[in-house]
């Protein structure tokens, strides 16, 4: 019967630095790969909607007559399938994070 | 003399040794429970009727989302079974990436349950440094995939990023000195005497009950019984050389032991194919539609997942069935209740690893 098997790493645990940082002041580093948040350059866009279609969260909203593209933060589940077919490759995926929010609205991008 | 008064006491859905919501109507004599009655259903999601309206290709990324912890599993099953039906050959090297993505998920799923089991009995510092460890092996995992959890990197005909090999071998490294840090946690749900209290000869699922209820996975392993979808041969297991875990106790301790044993195991598979793997293409084109049906299992970090898809040449398939592990050790966890005393259940119902999401869809 062993006893006391952790001990010797709570005791090295109590004299090393903390395993967690002090996130914000210590910003994140993210991977390259890291799938974050989509962004568009909306000048690109041809509105052809294909994003819209194909998304498996329907995030998107293209309206063609008003030549707007809309997104749901809050829906989108960052797979990176719009930015993989878009066919001008106007959309791209950011490694960081959307910063977070208390109410639920959907982004517009208009054309300038 | 009166025999004791029976009592029912509900034991979830919210409790905090639960991550997800079922319920149990324990019938219990003093502090002893004589019956377990399960009921699910709290969280159906109706994900498998969602295939009739998405196209078969989009739907890999509805069915990695069927769980939150072995997510590329499903989706590779997914992947496997419309692959089967169109007889698309996947390039060896994407067999390879897909065997290797599958390992790590094995290795940070165990982790996971290491950890819930430490919270479980009470372990709190054990409990965060098995999930510190854990957290070491997501990051491999975001490196290479770019999600944590939600891999998102297979795709019918292959996989959607690849590994080079300078980066497989610094994961190999990685993987060499967390295998000694794992190994130090992993020594204390062995060797710990408070731990041991609670697990060793709890909840015994004899190799016959094991058998005939349909266990799989790491709780049908305890129990003696050798199987292991993944001697299947799917991705690139046939080219691998494993054997199965097994213990033969068949109490919580054997589970604990089985899942500790598969991380190890994991790590050294990884190993093989990497030595293995070969330059070459990650994916095929794929044009058509398919037209069958198809049974794709797979072993998953809690067992064996088996996916039926059945289309009609339409880009929309007619009909797809995901029968989980949890679902299949729901019985085997009912019948290790009865017997046990009422504090030992928490544990009981973790030792199989519960994840009810995925059982209910
Ligand atoms: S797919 Fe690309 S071009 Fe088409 S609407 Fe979406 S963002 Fe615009
Ligand atoms: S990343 Fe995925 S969920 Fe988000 S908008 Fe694009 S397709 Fe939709």
């Amino acid at each position: 019967m062993k006893i006391f098997v952790m001990a010797k790493k709570v005791l090295t645990s109590l004299c090393a630095r903390p395993a967690t940082f002090r996130y914000p002041l210590v910003p994140k580093t993210y991977y390259k790969n890291t799938r974050g948040s989509i962004t568009i350059d909306i000048n690109r866009c041809i509105y052809c909607g294909m994003c819209q279609r194909k998304c498996p969260a329907q995030a998107i909203l293209v309206t063609k007559a008003d030549k707007e593209w809309k997104i749901d933060r809050l829906r989108c589940v960052s797979c990176g399938y719009c930015v993989e077919l878009c066919p001008v490759k106007c959309l791209s995926m950011k490694n960081t994070y959307s910063a977070s929010t208390q109410i639920r609205e959907e982004e517009a991008f208009r054309r300038a | 003399m009166n025999s004791p008064k029976r009592t029912i006491i509900p034991f979830g859905p919210q409790h905090p040794v639960l991550p997800e919501p079922i319920h149990l109507d324990l019938v219990v004599e003093d502090e002893k429970v004589i019956e377990a009655i399960p009921s699910l259903g709290f969280i159906h999601r109706g994900l498998e009727r969602l295939v009739e309206k998405r196209d078969f290709i989009d739907f890999v990324y509805v069915a990695e989302r069927i769980c939150g912890i072995c997510s590329f599993i499903h989706g590779l099953t997914y992947c496997i079974a419309i692959e089967e039906i169109m007889q698309i050959e996947v390039p060896k090297r994407a067999n390879y990436l897909r065997l290797i993505w599958s390992e790590l998920s094995r290795i940070h799923s165990h982790l996971l349950w290491l950890g819930l089991m430490a919270d479980g009995f009470g372990f709190e510092a054990l409990f965060m440094h098995t999930w510190r460890l854990r957290e070491k092996i997501l990051d491999i995992i975001e490196e290479t995939t770019g999600g944590r959890i939600i891999f998102g990197s297979a795709k019918i005909g292959g996989v959607r990023k690849d590994i080079s090999s300078e980066k497989l071998a610094q994961i190999l490294e990685k993987l060499k000195n967390y295998a000694q840090e794992i190994r130090e946690i992993t020594n204390v749900f062995i060797n710990d005497s408070s731990v041991k209290h609670r697990l060793v000869g709890v909840g015994v699922l004899s190799k016959e009950d094991a058998y005939i209820l349909g266990a799989v996975g790491p709780t049908l392993r305890a129990s003696g019984v050798g199987l292991d979808t993944r001697k299947l041969g799917y991705a690139a297991y046939k080219e691998i050389d494993f054997e199965p875990i097994i213990e033969t106790a068949g109490d919580s301790y054997s589970r604990c032991l089985v899942r500790i044993r598969e991380i190890f195991q994991s790590i050294e598979i990884i190993k093989q194919a990497a030595g293995k793997i070969e330059p070459g293409a990650i994916e095929v084109k794929v044009t058509g539609t398919p037209n069958g049906e198809f049974f794709a299992r797979t072993e998953q970090p809690r067992g064996e997942v088996i996916y039926y898809a059945k289309a009609d040449g339409s880009r929309f398939l007619q009909r797809l069935r995901v029968r989980t592990p949890t679902f299949a050790n729901v019985p085997a966890m009912v019948k290790l209740l009865p017997g046990c005393q009422l504090a030992d259940v928490p544990i009981l119902v973790l030792t199989i690893d519960p994840c009810i999401s995925c059982t209910e869809r």
